[in-house]
C-alpha cells in the first residue's frame, strides 16, 4: 500500500511543481515591476514568506479551517449511528490507525469531505441531505471513497495545492488592487531614464498580464491534480467494500440532485466527493472540472466484473474510456489476489426527494442541533429544542404527558 | 589464533542470523494475534447483540421457533468452540440462521417499524460487516507468518523454538450465503 501512496505522490508531484513555479515567477515578476533595481528577489522573498506563513496555518489548522468553513459540526453516536458504524467498518477494512472523527454538515445538498493530513488524525464530513438520501450501501461507498482520499495522502496533498493556489491569487490580487489605488504614479515617477523606462514598462505589462492570468492558470493545475486523485480513490472504495454498485449508485443519486451546498468555495470543491460548484444545466468542459464526469465514474464502476482488486478496476477503466493511460500506479496493478465482490442483496432505492426523505433529513439536523425526540404513544413524533426548560410537555395531538 | 578469530566470526554471524529471524518470527505471530483480537472483539458484540434481538422479535415472530432455535444452539457452538477452525465453522453457521431471520422479518411489517428491533438490526448488520472486513485482515497476516514458518532457512529457526503454523479463519461460502428455494413444483403436480 505504501508504495502505491508513494507511485500516487510521484504523479502529481510534476503539476505541484508548476503551481510552485507560478508562484515564485509571479513573485519575480510584480517584484522586478514595482523596484526595478534588484527587486525581483525582493518580490521572491515575499512571494515566499507569504506562501510559508499559509502553509503552516494550513497544516497546524488546515482541517480545523475546512471544517468550520463548511459549517460542518461534530456529532456523537447517538445522532446517528449507521453512519458511525459505516466510518468503523472502513477504518476496519482501510486499517486506519484510528477512528475518524464524524461530523455533519447542516445543509440539504448531498455531499461529503475528509480532512485529515495525518491518518491518525482525521475526520469525514457528511451533509443531512447525504444522509437522508442514500441507503447503507451507498453511504458505505461514499465513506469508503472518503477514507481513501485519508489513506491515499490526497488531503495533505490537495490542502498543500490549495494553499499555493491561495497564495497566488492573494499575491496577485493585491498588486492588481495596489496598482489601482496608486494609479501607476510610481511607476511613472520612476520611469525617467529613457532607455530604461522602456523596458520597465514592458516588464510592468508582463507583471500585470501575469498577475491577471497567473491565478487562473494555478486554477486549473490545482483542478488537474484534484482529477487524478478521483479515480484512484473510487477503485480503494471498490477495494474496501467489496461493492462497486453502492458507490455508483450514490454518486447517481448525488449528481441528480439539483441543490447547491452553499459553504463549498473554489479552493474547498476539490475535497468533496462530486463537485459542489457544478453550473446548472451545462456540461462542464475539462479542464475547469475538480472531478471527473460523474457518468463516467458511474459507468467504469458498473463495468467492474470479477473482482474488487485493482487490476479490476483499471480494466473496466479501459474497457470504458478505450484508453490504455495507467490510472492505478504499476505497483498497484502487481497484486493480484482476488477479492470477491459482494453479491447485490438490496434493491435500488427510487432517485429523488420525497416528503419522507425530506422529513428524515429535517430530523438529522435537528438531532445534530441537540434536539431531543420523544415517541407517543399516539404515533406522534414530538421534537423538543434544547432551549425547553420545562420538566415535562403534553403531546400536541393526545395530550398526554411527557417528562423530558 | 587466526583460526580462532574465523570461527569465532562465523559463530557470531550465525548467532545474529538466527536472532534476526527469530526476531522477525515473534512480531509475525504477534501481528497474527493482534488481527485475532479484531475480529474477536467483533464476534463477541455479535454474541451480546443476539439475545437483545431474540428478545425482542419473539413477541412478533410467533411462527418462527426453529429459526430462533438454532440461533441459539449456533451462538453457544460459537462461544463454546476453542480452535480458530471450529470457531469459523460455527460462526458460519450462526451467520447464515440470522440471515434466515433477516428475510422472514419482510413477512412481519409491524417488527419492521419497531424503533428498537431497527437499531439492533443496524449494529448487528454493522458487526457482521466488520468481521468479514477484519477477516480479510486476519488472513492476510496468517499467510505472511505461514509462509515464513514453511520457507528456508526461517524453517529451521522456526522447528527450533516450535512456531506452529495458524489456522486461517475461513466462512464456509455456500452456507453463509445460502438462500432458502421456493420449491414451486410441488403444487404444479396438484
Amino acid at each position: 500500500m505504501w508504495e502505491l501512496i508513494q507511485a500516487n505522490k510521484r504523479r502529481s508531484i510534476f503539476l505541484f511543481f508548476s503551481l510552485g513555479i507560478t508562484l515564485l515567477l509571479l513573485g519575480y515578476l510584480l517584484g522586478s515591476a514595482y523596484f526595478p533595481d534588484g527587486g525581483g528577489f525582493l518580490g521572491l522573498f515575499f512571494a515566499l514568506i507569504i506562501w510559508g506563513i499559509l502553509s503552516l496555518v494550513g497544516y497546524f489548522k488546515g482541517s480545523k479551517i475546512m471544517l468550520a468553513v463548511s459549517g460542518a459540526k461534530e456529532v456523537t453516536k447517538e445522532v446517528h449511528p449507521q453512519l458511525f458504524n459505516i466510518v468503523e467498518e472502513m477504518k476496519i477494512s482501510a486499517s486506519l490507525p484510528k477512528m475518524p472523527k464524524v461530523y455533519i454538515i447542516n445543509s440539504p445538498a448531498p455531499n461529503a469531505f475528509a480532512t485529515g493530513i495525518k491518518p491518525e488524525e482525521s475526520a469525514v464530513a457528511v451533509t443531512a441531505g447525504l444522509l437522508a438520501r442514500l441507503n447503507r450501501d451507498e453511504l458505505q461507498g461514499v465513506i469508503a471513497h472518503e477514507v481513501s482520499h485519508i489513506v491515499n495522502r490526497d488531503v495533505l496533498f490537495m490542502t498543500f495545492a490549495g494553499i499555493m493556489l491561495g497564495s497566488i491569487v492573494l499575491i496577485a490580487n493585491v498588486f492588481l488592487r495596489g496598482l489601482w489605488f496608486t494609479g501607476g504614479g510610481r511607476y511613472s515617477s520612476r520611469s525617467s531614464g529613457s532607455g530604461g523606462g522602456q523596458a520597465q514598462l514592458i516588464i510592468m505589462i508582463v507583471a500585470i498580464a501575469f498577475a491577471i492570468l497567473s491565478p487562473l492558470l494555478a486554477q486549473l493545475l490545482y483542478f488537474a491534480i484534484s482529477r487524478k486523485r478521483e479515480y484512484l480513490a473510487d477503485a480503494s472504495a471498490v477495494r474496501y467494500t467489496r461493492y462497486p454498485e453502492g458507490l455508483a449508485s450514490a454518486l447517481e443519486k448525488i449528481s441528480d440532485s439539483s441543490v447547491d451546498l452553499k459553504t463549498a468555495n473554489k479552493v474547498t470543491a476539490p475535497m468533496y466527493i462530486i463537485n459542489p460548484l457544478k453550473p446548472k444545466g451545462r456540461k462542464l468542459s475539462n479542464l475547469t472540472s475538480t472531478h471527473p464526469p460523474i457518468t463516467e465514474r458511474v459507468r467504469i464502476l458498473r463495468g467492474i466484473s470479477g473482482g474488487a482488486n485493482f487490476v479490476d478496476y483499471q480494466n473496466a477503466f479501459n474497457k470504458i474510456k478505450r484508453s490504455k493511460s495507467p490510472i492505478i500506479p504499476a505497483s498497484g496493478l502487481t497484486d493480484k489476489t482476488p477479492i470477491g465482490l459482494k453479491d447485490i442483496l438490496i434493491a435500488p432505492t427510487a432517485l429523488g426527494l420525497d416528503k419522507k426523505t425530506k422529513r428524515k433529513m429535517g430530523d438529522i439536523m435537528m438531532k445534530v442541533n441537540e434536539y431531543s425526540f420523544i415517541n407517543c404513544k399516539c404515533g406522534l413524533k414530538i421534537k423538543v429544542p434544547p432551549d425547553y426548560k420545562k420538566e415535562s410537555l403534553f403531546c400536541p395531538r393526545c395530550g398526554r404527558q411527557h417528562r423530558i | 589464533m587466526t583460526a580462532v578469530i574465523i570461527l569465532l566470526v562465523v559463530v557470531a554471524v550465525v548467532v545474529l542470523f538466527v536472532i534476526s529471524i527469530y526476531n522477525s518470527l515473534i512480531k509475525l505471530r504477534n501481528q497474527v494475534k493482534n488481527a485475532w483480537s479484531q475480529i474477536d472483539v467483533q464476534l463477541k458484540r455479535r454474541h451480546d447483540l443476539i439475545p437483545n434481538l431474540l428478545e425482542t422479535v419473539k413477541g412478533y415472530m410467533k411462527h418462527e421457533r426453529d429459526i430462533m432455535e438454532n440461533i441459539t444452539k449456533y451462538r453457544s457452538q460459537a462461544m463454546d468452540a476453542g480452535t480458530v477452525g471450529e470457531k469459523a465453522q460455527a460462526e458460519g453457521l450462526l451467520s447464515g440462521a440470522l440471515g434466515q431471520l433477516r428475510i422472514q422479518v419482510e413477512n412481519y411489517p409491524d417488527l419492521k417499524a419497531n424503533q428498537n428491533f431497527l437499531a439492533l438490526q443496524e449494529e448487528l448488520t454493522s458487526t457482521e460487516n466488520k468481521i468479514s472486513f477484519a477477516r480479510q485482515g486476519y488472513n492476510d497476516q496468517v499467510l505472511f507468518y505461514n509462509n515464513k514458518i514453511q520457507m528456508f532457512p526461517s524453517n529451521i529457526i522456526a522447528g527450533m523454538f516450535n512456531f506452529k503454523e495458524e489456522e486461517f479463519f475461513e466462512v464456509e461460502d455456500e452456507k453463509e450465503r445460502e438462500v432458502p428455494k421456493v420449491d414451486f413444483t410441488g403444487e404444479s403436480q396438484k
